[in-house]
């Protein structure tokens, strides 16, 4: 019998998969990139790899996942945006950060192709996280 | 990857002068020449591809820390320098705060991992607010050499 804790189901936890697919890996700009998207979300955001769980709002634990192209890692997310959250962040994985590293995009672009993704992403993960929440409140 | 695999003691400069962000890194990138690490010839091609990574984004990573880097095709290994601002200079951080510590990395353009190592140390290092205070207020060049190799002596052991 699961003993359930007082059920709260804003503070479920979700996580999805990531791989580093630039050629250069999570170093610096990635990393300003990924913890900059974490912060924007209320949820509780957590990077497992290399037997190691890291702050996903934090530049400096980013960094110290030292992942190379074709890492695995795992994100959780905590709290009421976690699915948004998730997925937005996986988006940035999924195109590479949205750069290729010789010929990255200035600030002013970066900000505007966030607005798109986040925008984009919230209608997507509507109906994507459900059943996640379901699996999790089933446990 | 420790401090001393990249880190050249002669290059540590634990006073800069300069007080602009170019000021520094052109700074940083004299005493690795002085130190025999990159070539003179490079020296301006280094300091203008480090300037072109800044535009993309501040390497002030926060805490008073700025990582300046670029890939450069005339190393063919890392080599990396501390250098050390008391008053602080202004690098458009990206949490605003002026930065009072700096490791500049100069890295081929064919070993990406190896950066990410270098990083990594740096970035581990970085998170113990007790490190970064000593390492601000170092005295000279050994002492900040002193205070590198004790930060590998220590993450070895853990």
């Amino acid at each position: 019998m699961t003993i359930r804790r007082p059920d709260n189901p804003i503070d479920e936890t979700h996580s999805r998969e990531v791989v580093v697919a630039n050629e250069q890996g999570l170093h610096a700009r990635p990393a300003d990139l990924v913890a900059r998207e974490a912060q924007r979300w209320e949820s509780r955001i957590e990077f497992i790899g290399k037997a190691q769980r890291v702050d996903g709002k934090s530049i400096l634990d980013l960094l110290t996942l030292a992942a190379e192209e074709g890492t695995h890692l795992v994100i959780e997310a905590t709290g009421p945006d976690a699915c948004e959250a998730l997925d937005a962040i996986g988006n940035l994985f999924d195109k590479k950060f949205a750069s290729n590293d010789s010929n990255a995009v200035t600030h002013s672009e970066k900000t505007q192709q966030e607005k798109q993704v986040s925008g984009t992403s919230a209608r997507i993960n509507a109906a994507t996280c459900e059943g996640v929440a379901d699996r999790n409140t089933n446990s | 990857m420790k401090f001393s695999d990249f880190v050249s003691v002669e290059a540590i400069r634990p006073s800069v002068s300069a007080d602009s962000k170019e000021g520094v890194i052109r700074e940083m990138t004299q005493s690795l020449v002085d130190a025999e690490k990159i070539a003179t010839s490079e020296m301006d091609s280094i300091v203008k591809a480090i300037m072109k990574r800044e535009d993309l984004g501040s390497t002030g990573i926060g805490r008073g820390v700025a990582v300046p880097h670029t890939k450069h095709p005339s190393v063919s290994r890392l080599v990396g320098t501390v250098a050390i601002s008391e008053r602080g200079v202004d690098f458009e951080s990206l949490d605003g705060e002026p930065v009072q510590l700096f490791f500049l990395l100069v890295s081929p353009p064919d070993r990406p991992g190896d950066h990410l190592r270098a990083l990594e140390n740096i970035s581990r290092q970085l998170r113990d607010d007790a490190f970064c205070k000593t390492l601000k207020e170092a005295g000279g060049p050994q002492e900040v050499w002193r205070l590198l190799e004790d930060a590998d002596a220590q993450s070895i052991a853990s």
